[in-house]
């Protein structure tokens, strides 16, 4: 209860301090209040306090869309993995397990390795595609006349990824050294570059799954009852699923064709906030968008500053830093899981 | 549903529930044929029967959680298949045998989710879920959290909640229970079983439970509706129906009747 009072605040001025961080660091340094100001200034077009023109070029063209982007695909990718988990009541599931991020990848490295001259929009294009088809896919695989099997869907998320890991892989062995490293990157994801189109892109993509999964965060409660108890309680629990799942494919699949992909925040943020306010979904979600855009906007500093003045890929970044702490989970809750 | 008008509690003994000629099979195998059954409200029903009888197949049949083949289920004159499943879950609710969250919510969220059909205000949803926690005795749990309960009180709870779905009925709630009491002890086996009975009896509820244990299916129950391999062999008071006869012709066992000097039930070993 305790928890729950001051987590709001707090995360929000967490949110504020990180974007203001995000848009000051980096080659260029420029102090806080300068960026402050350039924010103000971009935001309403005014020239309010001493920014110099240089400076507000790297806000407007670099830092802001960068920042940005960084928040709202932690954000989808956050609250996606929350409602993965509460959809197939299970902790370790995340937005990837639908097939989304896999089937992503395949169309992305499809468009990098065969189409070299399509250029960065038609590896977004070909990625976001793929994802939904897979998921799509995955989707049918688990229906039968009698409704769809979480399990089954979990089976055919795990096939049709090792069937996706299996066209990289030959990709991977006919592609050139350009197209390598493209691939390699890519599959790291990163934030560098970010473009103001795939800001407002990802920014509808929070816009839309925020308000969708909130309408729905009730009847995300009662499916953790199980699904016949849903049904019992009224809840058109096939027509839920389908919904919530085609929302996670768009989400994550606008995500990871502005970004790559980047893995962890989905599965780790929403139990970092199940951990603080336990497991409601009307407290969940808004604070996994929160805590996700944070998350992702402080590991996008990191990739930055870790080892300036070259970058890291974000992805990298979320990885090595997810990874030791779900081990960590895992270790504390083992007893419990088992 | 035609009838939602009508005051909250009917006269006990109206038909709530109708089953017709109802057949179910699954797979090669014929698991119900030809069940006919008036469930009335205001009375414990206890299905009963061996394993593999059938009474477990048709409380799911009842709440659509097995498609029948043949036959017609009917619900306050309504076919089953043909309600709004939000307006038919106001007056139907099944309480599961266990259930298990994965995420540790706490006591009163999960009476909470009982809210999920009915359309209450905030305050008036929270007033409600505090006095069925109240009926079931777990008020002074109503902020732990569940997993940690024993198997007894997580049961109430889901008792409390199943309870808050049927707070805003219109008609005599039915209320289904499968073998609601596998998991307790005698004492809350008690509890459970005399919280249904007074339901039926005092608030007009139609309750349909399965049950294994016989004595506790007659002490509890209006009405045994007895299985046997998917049929009907005995409907009736629990005088009239657990006989010695009865009982070795369905489960091939001899008991042992000891009559009760001041009950008409004998008791049986």
């Amino acid at each position: 209860m305790d928890n729950r009072r001051w987590l709001w605040p707090g995360l929000l001025s967490a949110l504020v301090i990180t974007s203001l961080m995000s848009v000051s660091i980096g080659p260029l340094q420029i102090s806080p209040t300068v960026s402050l100001q350039a924010v103000v200034n971009w935001a309403t077009q005014l020239e309010v306090g001493s920014v110099a023109p240089h400076e507000q070029l790297v806000i407007n063209n670099v830092r802001l869309p960068r920042t940005l982007l960084a928040l709202a695909v932690g954000a989808v990718l956050a609250q996606c993995g929350a409602v993965m988990q509460g959809l197939f009541r299970n902790p370790l599931a995340d937005p990837g397990i639908i097939g989304v991020s896999s089937g992503a990848a395949l169309g992305a490295a499809i468009c990098i390795v065969l189409i070299p001259q399509g250029g960065e929009y038609m590896v977004a294009l070909s990625a976001f595609v793929a994802g939904l088809l897979t998921t799509l896919a995955v989707y049918r695989l688990a229906s039968s006349p009698s409704g769809t099997s979480v399990v089954l869907l979990l089976l055919s998320g795990v096939a049709i990824a090792a069937l996706a890991g299996a066209g990289i892989g030959l990709l991977t062995y006919m592609a050139d050294d350009m197209a390598l490293r493209d691939l390699t990157l890519w599959q790291m994801g990163s934030i560098a570059g970010a473009q103001w189109h795939y800001v407002i892109l990802s920014l509808l993509a929070l816009a839309l799954v925020s308000w969708q999964f909130n309408r729905n965060a009730k009847a995300l409660n009662a499916l953790l009852l199980g699904e016949a108890e849903a049904r019992h309680l009224g809840l058109d629990v096939d027509k839920l699923k389908f919904k919530l799942i085609v929302l996670c494919a768009i989400g994550v699949g606008i995500a990871v064709a502005a970004t790559g992909i980047i893995g962890f925040i989905g599965l780790v943020v929403p139990h970092l906030v199940r951990m603080m306010v336990g497991p409601d979904h009307k407290q969940l979600l808004p604070l996994s968008a929160m805590l996700g855009a944070a998350i992702l906007a402080l590991a996008d500093i990191g990739a930055r500053a870790l080892v300036a003045p070259s970058e890291l890929p974000v992805g990298l970044v979320t990885a090595l830093l997810g990874a030791p702490f779900f081990i960590l989970l895992l270790l504390k809750q083992r007893h419990r899981l088992i | 549903m035609t009838n939602q008008t009508s005051p909250n509690v009917e006269p006990s003994g109206k038909t709530v529930l109708q089953v017709n000629k109802l057949s179910v099979r699954i797979g090669q195998k014929t698991v119900l044929s030809h069940i006919n059954l008036n469930i009335q409200a205001g009375q414990v029903t206890a299905l009963l029967g061996p394993n593999g009888a059938g009474k477990s197949t048709l409380l799911k049949s009842l709440c659509q959680e097995v498609a029948a083949d043949n036959g017609t289920i009917d619900v306050f004159g309504a076919k089953l298949e043909q309600w709004d499943r939000q307006q038919l879950a106001k007056s139907m609710a099944v309480l599961p045998q266990h259930a298990s969250l994965t995420f540790p919510f706490k006591v009163h969220e999960v009476v909470e989710m009982g809210l999920y059909p009915l359309s209450l205000s905030q305050q008036q949803g929270k007033q409600l879920v505090l006095s069925q926690l109240e009926q079931v005795d777990l008020l002074h749990l109503k902020d732990r959290s569940y997993p940690t309960l024993s198997g007894g009180e997580k049961q109430r709870v889901q008792l409390a909640r199943v309870l808050t779905q049927l707070a805003q009925a219109p008609q005599s709630p039915i209320l289904l229970l499968d073998e609601p009491t596998s998991a307790l002890d005698l004492a809350q086996q008690h509890r459970v079983l005399s919280l249904a009975k007074r339901l039926a009896h005092e608030q007009g509820y139609a309750v349909i439970v399965v049950l294994h244990d016989l004595n506790q299916a007659s002490r509890y129950a209006d009405r045994l509706v007895i299985l046997e391999q998917g049929q009907v062999v005995e409907d009736g008071s629990p005088e009239q129906t657990l006989t010695p006869a009865t009982i070795r012709q369905v489960w091939h066992y001899d008991p042992v009747v000891v009559n009760q000097p001041n009950s008409a039930t004998p008791l049986l070993f």
